[in-house]
């Protein structure tokens, strides 16, 4: 018996309409307020090490260096600021592409500096959410692509 | 005019039929520069190391090797040379100037200067590639940070490089030892280029084959193959000797499908060679997390090495690495003989057999970890090329260009898109091999499906 790769097909298609439905689906009353995010940086780590806020919102991170010099460099918005033990710093931004993005030392303060990193996450993580999706589609396409051609050519009599 | 050569499945271009590409190769010159210039950057890089600034980001040392050099390996050489990288590589150099007692050209005699022993048989495989390349692992996070220590680490290689070659035959080294040369060749699978004999039979009837013994134009395979048998790229140092050597001119360097050595059946399938696709993958997973997650406390753990964090980091590590990762596969391999009604191969051949569709799998998570590095410090190499070792120099008038990180906001895409791709590579050689010895192609899902498990944890460690 083949494997029936088109029932696969079917089903994998199924769920991914109903995934794309719910990810089309408005992403909810996010108005944006204002946040005041305080950091403190010391070798080599962020406290806190994830920050979310929601999307639309006017965020400040106000950075507060304890040891040493260190900055903040938020990827994908690619803002950045530099804060000396008692210069604390601040970073002004409107929140409006939704995702986790990297921030991290933009000073070289040490040896761990390059991964001196946090995570700064906005709404709803729709890139992720449409990544996993695009998985799910590579691979119900892969499975049902690379499967009929196997079950055609190779397989063994039954 | 190059000629497409259709034998053996799949297409060929033969390259070396181009006269000045043979003439370049068997001329020895630009082989011979490249390298040079690689040990002159290598020995700064170990030089810098000890000399220069202990502060990681600001010494050619850390920054060269590890940004630099990694990345270009991992994310360019390797997927679309194969070992290219090999053939111009500056650790084995010296070593190889002392057992031919020549530079550039070949002495008359030949004779090589070691004591010529044999490598033992139990080490005749990757295994102690895949261990040195695991302890190496655990200090990693002191190795890519301190100056240093990667000084020291990369000293030690040559050295090492050295003295095998002084003991034993031709490029021992290379072939059993490096832990770079490890990955190197389980990902050269991949790579669109090869080299191979153009007839086998030619091969088999020609009495002194001399691509083994070496003649008055070459030497004979340093890295101990015979060129006749070459199905793989795997241990082929593309040096460039037998094309050299071979008196019949049957000797070809070609592009071809890539990934064509992936193909079931395409020379031998082994333990060593399948766990060596496993850490690697793994690691590439481990490093994702430990690295570039917002985790403090796991990188403090990795990084203050022989405390007690840093021993359940280890075990951990190498647990990941040696039995969990292996024990899934493994139980998607047995889940697939269930449901395939597989003939009656060993459960532990169907392993290392699926096993190899982890390569590409694998390749695509380094190439998509390097992204994430390279693109967002790159720009720390530029001001080391006008002040390597961090004295206040300014050679070139880059000493100052500031840290500036490249499309940071394109690098999750350009994971997801390298990922998805290894990913359809993956499936295809998944149900390659299921189609060669099960009596139902769904035997294959369940390894699929794993592959698809690992690349959603790439995603959600990247954008998650
Ligand atoms: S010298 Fe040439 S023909 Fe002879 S065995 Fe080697 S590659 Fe084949
Ligand atoms: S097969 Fe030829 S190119 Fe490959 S390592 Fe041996 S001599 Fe060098
Ligand atoms: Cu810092």
């Amino acid at each position: 018996m083949a494997p029936n790769p088109s029932h696969l097909a079917f089903v994998g298609t199924l769920v991914l309409a109903l995934a794309l439905g719910a990810l089309a689906a408005p992403a909810g009353a996010e108005d944006g307020s204002d946040r005041v995010v305080h950091i403190t940086a010391r070798s080599f780590a962020f406290d806190p090490e994830i920050v979310r806020v929601n999307r639309g919102d006017r965020v400040v991170i106000e950075l507060e260096s304890v040891d040493a010099t260190h900055g903040i460099f938020l990827d994908g918005y690619e803002l950045s600021a530099k804060a000396e033990p008692g210069h604390p710093a601040q970073l002004v931004f409107a929140a409006d592409k939704t995702g986790s993005f990297r921030f991290r030392c933009s000073v070289a303060c040490g040896n761990l500096h390059p991964f001196m990193i946090g995570q700064l996450k906005v709404g709803r993580n729709l890139p992720l959410q449409r990544a996993l999706v695009a998985l799910a589609v590579v691979t119900v396409g892969a499975v049902w692509f690379y499967g009929t051609r196997s079950g055609r050519k190779g397989r063994a009599p039954d | 005019m190059a000629r497409a050569v259709v034998e053996r499945g799949g297409r060929r271009i033969e390259l070396t039929h181009l006269l000045w590409f043979r003439r370049a190769i068997r001329g020895r010159w630009i082989q011979w520069l490249v390298a040079i210039f690689m040990l002159a950057g290598f020995v700064l890089a170990i030089l810098a190391g000890l000399f220069g600034t202990p502060v990681g980001s600001r010494n050619f040392g850390v920054i060269f090797v590890w940004i630099v050099w990694w990345a270009a390996l991992i994310a360019l050489l390797v997927p679309v040379t194969g070992r290219l990288w090999c053939s111009v590589c500056p650790l084995p150099l010296p070593g190889e100037w002392l057992q031919r007692r020549a530079l550039i050209r070949v002495r008359p005699g030949r004779r090589l200067h070691t004591l010529g022993l044999k490598w033992p048989r139990t080490l005749r495989n990757i295994w102690l590639q895949n261990g040195v390349f695991l302890g190496v692992a655990l200090f990693s996070a002191v190795i890519l940070t301190h100056p240093r220590v990667t000084a020291l680490v990369m000293g030690g290689y040559a050295l090492a490089a050295i003295l095998l070659s002084l003991l034993f035959e031709r490029r021992v080294f290379c072939r059993f030892v490096c832990p770079v040369g490890g990955f190197i060749g389980l990902y050269s699978m991949v790579a669109p280029l090869e080299l191979r004999v153009k007839n086998p039979a030619v091969c088999r009837a020609h009495k002194t084959k001399d691509c083994c013994t070496g003649n008055e134009n070459g030497y004979g395979c340093p890295w101990m193959l015979y060129p006749g048998k070459l199905e793989r790229n795997t241990y082929c140092g593309l040096c460039g000797e037998c094309v050299r050597t071979c008196p019949l001119d049957n000797v070809a360097i070609n592009l071809r499908t890539p990934g064509a050595d992936l193909a079931p059946r395409v020379g031998e399938r082994r333990l060593d060679e399948a766990y060596k696709g496993l850490i690697m993958l793994t690691s590439a997973l481990l490093y994702s997390a430990v690295f570039l997650g917002p985790w403090a406390g796991v990188k403090e753990a990795a990084y203050n090495v022989f405390t007690l964090p840093w021993l359940g980091y280890a075990i951990g590590f190498l647990v990941a690495n040696l039995l969990v990762v292996p024990g899934l596969l493994l139980g998607a391999v047995a889940l697939g003989r269930r449901l395939g009604r597989t003939g009656d191969q060993p459960l532990r051949q169907s392993f290392v057999e699926y096993a190899y569709a982890l390569v590409p799998l694998g390749l695509a998570a380094w190439v998509a970890f390097s992204l994430s590095f390279v693109l967002i410090n790159l720009s720390y190499a530029w001001p080391l090329l006008s002040d390597p070792f961090g004295w206040g120099w300014d050679l070139f008038g880059t000493a100052t260009m500031p840290w500036t990180p490249y499309f940071s906001g394109l690098v999750p895409t350009l994971q997801v898109a390298v990922l998805l791709a290894g990913l359809v590579v993956a499936v295809n050689v998944v149900f390659k091999i299921g189609s060669t010895h099960a009596a139902r192609v769904r035997a294959a899902l369940p390894v699929a499906g794993f592959c698809s498990l690992v690349t959603g944890g790439f995603l959600w460690l990247y954008l998650g």
